[in-house]
């Protein structure tokens, strides 16, 4: 056998090829299941892909890297469900690209965030953390407030992700600029519209100034629905225990 | 290639390669390191047998420990809720804060677990100590919004302020200036009148004034000498205790432009014990009716 081998290492490419045949079967046993093995995400009801808004707030956590301090993960361990609430379940990261889970936590898990406190503690911590967390380490992000929200290619933004998977339809691409104005607006005209398309999307002036659609309503948007999409009265957790 | 030509000049092995007279000196891999390498590939094994591993067609192998982080986490919590059991049964059945102050071990398990969930869910708003923040009501004083019972602390904890909830507490105080409801030179001698209110300096004429306006535009929520009151949300402007600030800009602020605090819905978050536990520690922090 040894003697086979001395062929193997004399040939370069018949190498190269043995080498890519025996790394796919680790990817065939470890990534291929997960595509088709209906246990890897629970079935439950109320995930829904982001509104056009939320998605912007997030493409915004992802620029400030807030991931490098936040974890978005409640982990299945005692102290953390009665610290954050409920573990988190794959299906309600499935339509993340790519997921924010996180391997840090200078800061605290941001999974169950949503709701938690007001948009007004969210703006006024945002902009300068230490003025309601005196021991907070945070860096303020007081630009967020004063930055228009650019949102001209929200459009292909939601595209990319279709094709990536998240289910967006035909409609929810076309009315996307028109999604991220009416969500800020409770008198909007489009406002049934809107929630007809994302169900339960909270719809209100993020930031406080109905004057403009600032970064800081995308992220505040963003913020506020993490973690409260499931319908947890749909979940099984027996049927799930893995 | 001279195979068998394995022994260097200067007595060391060498592998038998020769590249170009080029050869290789043969240096194992200390025995140790060996033995280790060999015991991974057995432990792996084993584990295949024993925990969960490999993927098959429509599951995957349970091993035989059956191991499932989801069903140890369930564990653990009941456990939790076992050591907890008989203080989480009285307290979700508590109706009178009697109930739990005549019971000293029940008393001391819902301060101490009030206490904890104060810090994880309340301190970010409130203060560690609940003293508070601009916008945030100190929770150590008399001075309530929305009622300082227990029962209306409760109330408040489970359903928020303008959270959304059908039932949270719900109340509007104007945007005088913004909303152009009064013009601008009498917000600013409201101005003045409600900081006379609790004794501050302002100018006599603007209040005698304000007087008037104060008791059509005011006086249905706060009172007719802006008492305040808890029904409505609508606090005490006598007693110098400011949620905005008391300076004259913030009070000429809060009249411009109105102001509407949320706090959120706590059910569902917390369950019913919980709920009551932070009624109780909130109200013990000092300032309970």
């Amino acid at each position: 056998m040894l003697d086979r081998h001395k062929f193997l290492e004399k040939n370069g490419l018949i190498l190269t090829v043995a080498i890519l045949a025996t790394v796919a079967v680790g990817g065939a046993v470890e990534i291929a299941p997960l595509f088709y093995l209906e246990s890897t995400i629970e079935k439950v009801e109320g995930v829904r892909p982001y509104s056009p808004l939320e998605l912007r707030g997030r493409d915004i956590y992802i620029r400030e890297g807030c991931y490098t301090c936040h974890s978005q993960q409640v982990r299945p361990l005692r102290d953390e469900v009665e610290r954050y609430g409920h573990y988190s379940l794959a299906a309600e990261s499935m339509y993340d690209h790519p997921f924010q889970w996180g391997s840090k936590r200078t800061g605290p898990d941001l999974a169950r965030v949503g709701g938690k406190y007001s948009d007004a503690w969210q703006r006024q911590h945002l902009i300068d953390p230490r003025s309601v967390v005196p021991e907070s380490v945070m860096p303020p992000y007081a630009r967020l407030d004063k930055t228009p929200l650019d949102f001209e290619d929200v459009e292909g933004r939601l595209t990319a992700l279709r094709l990536e998977g998240v289910p967006y339809t035909d409609e929810m691409i076309e009315n996307a600029k028109a999604d991220v104005e009416a969500q800020v607006d409770p008198f909007s005209p489009n406002y049934d519209a809107f929630l007809a398309r994302y169900p339960k999307a909270q719809v209100r002036d993020f930031d406080g100034n109905p004057k403009s659609v600032s970064e800081m309503d995308a992220m505040i948007a963003y913020l506020q629905v993490l973690g409260t999409m499931v319908d947890f009265s749909t979940y099984e957790p027996e049927e799930n225990f893995r | 290639m001279a195979r068998n030509d394995s022994r260097a000049p200067d007595g060391d092995t060498t592998t038998g390669h020769e590249w170009d007279g080029i050869r290789e000196y043969n240096n194992p891999l200390p025995r140790w390191w060996v033995w280790t390498f060999w015991i991974t590939i057995l432990w792996s094994i084993a584990y295949w047998v024993y925990m969960p591993a490999w993927p098959g067609i429509s599951g995957y192998t349970k091993g035989l420990r059956n191991h499932s982080e989801r069903a140890n986490v369930a564990v653990e919590i009941g456990k939790l809720e076992a050591a907890r059991g008989e203080a989480i049964k009285r307290l979700a059945a508590v109706t009178s804060l009697d109930d739990v102050e005549k019971d000293p071990a029940l008393l001391q398990y819902t301060l101490a677990a009030g206490s904890s969930l104060f810090g994880d869910n309340c301190a970010t708003c409130h203060g560690s100590g609940g003293q508070g923040f601009p916008g945030y009501p100190n929770l150590n004083d008399d001075s309530w919004l929305w009622g300082g019972s227990f029962a209306d602390i409760k109330t408040t904890i489970r359903y928020g302020v303008r959270s959304g909830h059908e039932k949270a507490h719900f109340s509007i105080m104007q945007a005088y200036g913004r909303d152009g409801l009064l013009p601008a030179e009498t917000v600013s001698d409201l101005t003045s009148y409600v900081l006379s209110l609790s004794g501050g300096a302002a100018d006599a004429a603007a209040v005698a004034r304000a007087a008037p306006v104060f008791q059509q535009q005011c006086a249905s929520c706060h009172g007719p000498e802006g008492k305040g009151n808890q029904k409505q949300g609508a606090p005490d402007l006598t007693d110098a205790i400011w949620l905005y600030g008391g300076d004259r800009k913030s009070v000429h602020e809060t009249l411009t432009n109105g102001r509407a605090g949320v706090m959120p819905a706590w059910e569902g978050r917390l369950s019913e014990d919980e709920i009551t536990a932070l009624a109780v520690y909130v109200h013990d922090l000092g300032g309970g009716q």
